[in-house]
């Protein structure tokens, strides 16, 4: 039997949506505990460093290129610049070395 | 004099709110084009994906417009392709998202408490690693401006990014999608590394983040854990070691 094409994307538009909206619309209340809100100061930081590394090295066409991006973003990011020109500047970089090799 | 200056102070004053939520609205509008750029490169290949695997080009579009999600749509996309069960196609999206319902958690207490309900409904649907990164460097409690601003030109870039790719795979030359696909991690770099700079506890959470995931990518067995899966670990695990070991002082919020 061949699957209804917009019945799969129902299904996977609606499962998506609920797992992002419940937590939002149960969790109202301010939590009192310090540690969990000790834990949710931290899980951005974690969350973004994880999803960062080593992901930002397989997301060019080779290593060395991701290589001086991820060198450039960490220098650029560093030197307090914006989110913009961190990502403009690490995507030069990547350009950059893939014309050398 | 006094008195007219006054009635201005007062308009002004009625007027501060809509004028905060204006400025909220453009700030994300001007943060949200990084995460479009990136955006597009993904969302570019997706598209290509999506025809190569059979879809029309409105279905490809249908999926990322109610979506918004790169592995999510991916894996879908590959469960579609091979014709697989509901179940299976919701259990799939299930592992790979439920990431977001701790991205969701963490906003939930960022949002002010007396905030209309209805704006969590809605601020749900662009709940995305991309746009949850800036809402959670947002200063203070979190505007729902500052999220729809940053959704107005993040979404449109991840829609017509999908159209593209479907409508022609070589309109972006590939050298193009190699060097945009970085953009979305710089990004991620310019929000972690200042605050890192400032605090050694940070700079300790996002070095050992890093480490742990960087493990289950070469690890036999643990390398073989769905990227989805991985996150979660790492960041109940870091953040919970750190909360346990450094919690933060009650002033912080």
């Amino acid at each position: 039997m061949k699957h209804n094409i917009y019945i799969y994307i129902l299904v996977m538009a609606g499962v998506t949506y609920l797992i992002r909206m419940l937590p939002l619309v149960l969790l109202k209340k301010k939590i009192t505990s310090r540690y969990i809100k000790s834990f949710l100061y931290y899980v951005p930081y974690a969350c973004l460093a994880a999803m960062t590394f080593p992901a930002i090295l397989h997301s060019t066409a080779n290593i060395y290129s991701a290589l001086a991006g991820l060198i450039v973003a960490v220098i650029a990011a560093y030197r307090g610049r914006s989110l913009l020109t961190v990502a403009l500047l690490a995507c030069a970089a990547v350009f950059i070395v893939e014309r050398i090799l | 004099m006094d008195s007219s200056h006054g009635k201005m102070k007062i308009i002004y004053d009625r007027n501060e709110d809509i004028f905060l939520e204006n400025t909220d609205y453009r700030n994300g509008l001007r943060d949200g084009v990084a995460v479009a750029l990136g955006y597009f490169a993904v969302a570019f290949t997706f598209g290509m994906a999506s025809v190569a695997n059979g879809l029309g080009i409105l279905q490809a579009v249908l999926i990322s417009l109610t979506n918004v999600t790169s592995a999510g749509q991916f894996s879908g996309l590959e469960i579609i392709a091979t014709n697989g069960s509901y179940i299976e196609i919701a259990l799939t999206q299930l592992i790979i998202n439920l990431r977001y319902s701790l991205m969701s958690f963490s906003l939930a207490q960022k949002l002010e408490q007396g905030r209309q309900g209805w704006h969590r409904y809605l601020m749900a649907y662009s709940v995305t690693d991309e746009i949850f990164a800036l809402d959670a460097n947002f200063d203070g409690s979190l505007s729902p401006a500052y999220h729809y601003g940053i959704t107005s030109v993040a979404v449109p870039g991840w829609v017509f990014g999908t159209l593209a790719g479907a409508v022609s795979g070589n309109i972006l030359p590939s050298f193009a999608i190699s060097a945009l696909g970085i953009a979305i991690y710089g990004m991620f770099l310019a929000i972690i590394i200042p605050p890192a700079r400032e605090n050694h506890i940070i700079l300790l959470v996002v070095l050992s983040a890093m480490g742990l995931s960087f493990l289950f990518s070469v690890l036999p067995v643990l390398k073989n854990i769905t990227s989805g899966f991985v996150i979660i670990i790492t960041t109940v695990s870091i953040a919970g070691i750190a909360a346990w070991l450094k919690p933060i002082e009650d002033e912080i919020e």
